[in-house]
């Protein structure tokens, strides 16, 4: 059976997929680039719109990363002020469950999908760093390992915030003079290891019931996590073998919590370039990440993996011929380059030196290229491909400029989807869970009694 | 000069039996459709900004716990996603959610009230609040339980001293939320392309604050917003809060009985802004009022609610019953106390809110009290204050 494709829409981040120095390219915080690319994913008939989050400035060499886009707006506020612009696009927050309290939370998304009609997400991301934990109140006080933990304890605990309103609490009756029905309203207590928390939920079921959940994680508990309590994996393995292998690992992981394998999509985040032929396209995605990776961006990017400053060596000259420091970090406040640092300088020496490359050649060669580079024809085809062989259920687009990023996306390769049929025309319902084809969240109704 | 009218927006309005007369809307107080109707009402009225109630708690009729009351309006949206979904559809019209102090994280406030003033382009404000409420802490969970309130024992040692330490740690609150405002000066952001840098880290600030509650670093991960120091707006009944605005806030609600009480409380006022030295512009001091405003029998039609409700209503600040040129009339009597304006809390949504954008400010605009058109988008433009440069800019 045909599988039916999944979009969403990735607003450009804080890091160097963003191209900023384009002359193309916007505000990163004026509300009107979002309003365009939330517009354009709409036209698009996409699923939805995401945030990420950040809730502190990257560091390099201990002072604040200046090279890449810095500064974004709080996710949940842009994304109401969004659902005023749109009518059916998804609209997904990232939102830390670190440094926030379920209370807090769950009523900011079920205000969410009020004031959406439907349309609110939830990307349940964990930290553990101290770094970030000097912005609040509690600083840095989980350990590494505890951050699954809460993160599940804190969706289980939303999840029960969520469900002490049934869905037909208010009544708001003026004749019989009953806002809320009797027992509409439940009293919640949560007593668990992170949270002993009790009282009274005050946001009324939203029309989802609960928003949908994303969920990102890739390590081995990540997983554990997604498949017993995520709605969408937002996956890094956008590659066909490992995206399948991805695909294969985590569906089969479902069946031990009584989930059928579509209850839970896996949308792998990319990028892409198109052209009017292969060689213009290949041409145009090379042109993208030389501005990706400026000179400065090349040396930084060495300076993650070497653990010192490299500031006086030549980008367009050889790669450094100092060893790299490994007992220290160079950056803060990003995931990348944590492990097996000493491995990746051999193999980028080895490979410089048989390419005869740069500094800035090199970081070139080795950062992540283009998911999806060829003409509207191609990109369709290998979108279709993925999905259909299970490699996907769908994808996260991250554009790389700012607002317009997208414009080409939907004006030339989702018309190619529709017309296979493998992707939507037009919205067939208004909320969310009905472009994901998710069943709403138990509809949890008073049992009427008298 | 303009007398400055701003609503304070409350689910059916401020009566609690307001949701079950004749022209309410309760079945869609949770909808966007009915926030978006009121705030487009009130900017058609030319007010100067809307505020949003809100809680960290379901609402209650008793101080210190749930009251099990099934005919009231209970429940409530968050307030700043209210007015962030309402702001792309006005213009004008300034955004005043309230967001606590004592559950809510500075930070995630500082970046919440800034977005909603990208959003807006300037027109955001904040109405911090303290949460004393025993029963509220048991949501969170973090803090010990809170002694019972009682303000009628406001010199009891124990309840004394643990709302001193609700003010201070609000006061602490809107420092580092106000830092955070700074924390990027307005051309942070360069994008220079021969150096290959988006920012000038010189002009981000690390905050540094460090209080009794809590300690946080910065910068803000959002830019500097359009006004900068987006409008703080407080509400105070007593010297302390009278002192924690002179402190805070640019905007100050009082809740005087008459005019005589306007003139002694705005002395009271004063008196605060000495006592902490502020430096600041002198605050803004807007009287609030529950109004019932028809051209006959607005009694009457309060009296009905009181009936509904089973008890008359109960409130902290004057309630008016009168026709809108009455009330016109003591709006410019109370102003010369010294008032700046006034918040105006409807008992009946849409009713009373219509009656003030239709009827009484058609009145005060007859008497050259109101303005006829709108000349400044930005918020603190309105009231007359500058944008402030950011307190860590280098004087150049």
């Amino acid at each position: 059976m045909t599988k039916q494709i999944h979009l969403a829409a990735h607003f450009p981040g804080v890091n160097n997929t963003t191209v900023w120095s384009d002359p193309a390219s916007g505000s990163q915080i004026d509300f009107d680039s979002f309003r365009h690319l939330a517009q354009t994913a709409e036209r698009g008939k996409f699923d939805f719109f995401f945030l990420a989050e950040g809730l502190r400035l990257r560091e390099a060499k201990g002072h604040i990363h200046d090279l890449d886009v810095v500064g974004r707006p709080e996710s949940l506020t842009v994304l109401s002020a969004l659902a005023a612009v749109t009518t059916h696009l998804g609209l997904a927050a990232t939102v830390n469950s670190t440094f926030n309290e379920p209370y807090e939370v769950a009523r900011r998304l079920a205000t969410l999908d009020h004031l959406s009609g439907g349309r609110a997400a939830w990307n349940v991301v964990t930290s553990f760093d101290a770094f970030t934990g000097e912005n609040f109140r509690r600083g840095g006080f989980l350990d590494e390992a505890d951050r699954y933990t809460r993160a599940k304890e804190f969706l289980q605990t939303a999840r029960e915030l969520w469900d002490s309103w049934a869905s037909d609490a208010v009544a708001a009756d003026p004749e019989s003079g009953r806002f809320l029905r009797p027992g509409g309203v439940t009293p919640f207590r949560h007593q668990g290891r992170h949270f002993d928390i009790s009282g009274l939920f005050n946001v009324p079921r939203g029309p989802q019931g609960h928003p949908v959940i994303i969920q990102a994680g890739d390590s081995d508990e990540g997983r554990e996590f997604a498949a017993s309590s995520a709605d969408v994996i937002f996956s890094r393995h956008s590659k066909l073998e490992e995206g399948r292998a991805f695909y294969r690992d985590v569906k089969r992981r479902l069946a031990a919590y009584g989930r059928r394998p579509e209850e839970l999509k896996i949308l792998p985040a990319v990028t892409y370039v198109l052209g009017d032929t292969e060689a213009e396209a290949a041409e145009r995605a090379v042109e993208i990440r030389r501005a990706q990776v400026s000179p400065q961006t090349a040396i930084y990017f060495l300076e993650a993996v070497w653990g010192r400053d490299l500031s006086g060596y030549d980008p367009d000259g050889p790669l450094p011929d100092v060893e790299p420091n490994l007992d220290e970090g160079v950056s803060k406040g990003h995931a990348a380059f944590r492990r097996d640092r000493g491995e990746l300088v051999a193999k980028w020496r080895a490979l410089a030196e048989e390419k005869n490359l740069s500094i800035r050649e090199l970081a070139i060669e080795v950062s992540a290229p283009q998911t999806f580079i060829g003409t509207p024809r191609s990109v369709a085809d290998v979108i279709d491909h993925f999905v259909q062989t299970d490699a996907a259920d769908g994808f996260i687009f991250v554009p790389h400029l700012t607002p317009g990023g997208l414009d080409d996306l939907v004006d030339k390769v989702v018309p190619l989807l529709q017309e296979r049929g493998v992707f939507r025309t037009d919205y067939t319902g208004p909320t969310l869970r009905d472009h994901l084809g998710l069943a709403p969240r138990t509809p949890n109704r008073i049992e009427e009694t008298s | 000069m303009t007398l400055h009218l701003a609503v304070a927006l409350d689910g059916a309005g401020w009566h609690p039996a307001a949701w079950r007369a004749g022209g309410a809307r309760p079945d869609r107080l949770f909808t966007p459709g009915y926030w978006a109707e009121l705030v487009t009402e009130a900017e058609r009225g030319l007010l100067d900004f809307v505020t949003f109630e809100d809680a960290l708690g379901l609402q209650s009729s008793h101080l210190n716990e749930p009251d099990g009351r099934l005919d009231q309006v209970r429940g409530r949206l968050d307030a700043v996603l209210i007015a962030s979904r309402v702001a792309p559809l006005s213009s004008w019209i300034g955004l005043v959610p309230t967001a606590g102090t004592t559950h809510t994280e500075p930070f995630h406030v500082a970046i919440g009230i800034a977005s909603l003033d990208h959003i807006s382009r300037g027109r955001a404000g904040w109405r911090p609040q303290i949460s004393g409420r025993p029963d509220h802490v048991a949501h969170f969970g973090r803090r010990p339980p809170f002694p019972p309130q009682d303000y009628s024992r406001d010199r009891d040692p124990v309840f004394g001293e643990h709302v001193l330490d609700l003010f201070a740690e609000a006061a602490d609150a809107v420092e580092v939320v106000r830092r955070l405002w700074d924390s990027w000066e307005d051309d942070a952001e360069i994008r220079d392309v021969p150096t290959g840098r988006f920012v000038d880290r010189d002009r981000l600030h690390y905050i540094d604050f460090r209080g009794e509650w809590f300690s946080v670093k910065g910068p803000s991960i959002t830019p500097r917003s359009p006004q900068g120091q987006p409008l703080v707006t407080s509400l105070a009944h007593d010297t302390l809060p009278y002192e924690f605005a002179a402190r805070s806030s640019d905007v100050v609600y009082v809740t005087p009985r008459d005019r005589e009480d306007a003139a002694a409380i705005v002395e009271s006022v004063r008196a605060a802004e000495a006592a902490v030295g502020r430096t600041e512009p002198p605050l803004r001091i807007f009287a609030d009022l529950v109004v019932f405003l028809d051209a006959r029998d607005a009694a009457g039609r309060k009296a009905r609610l009181d009936d509904l409700d089973g008890a008359e209503l109960d409130s902290d600040a004057h309630v008016f019953t009168g026709t809108p040129e009455e009330l016109a009339g003591l709006l410019l009597e109370w102003r010369e106390a010294g008032l700046e304006g006034f918040r105006l809390r409807p008992g009946e949504l849409p009713h009373d809110l219509v009656a003030i954008t239709r009827s009484l400010v058609p009145a005060l605009q007859n008497a050259g009290a109101f303005r006829t058109a709108y000349d400044t988008v930005d918020l603190r433009g309105r009231l007359g204050l500058a944008r402030p440069a950011s307190r860590y800019a280098k004087a150049s």
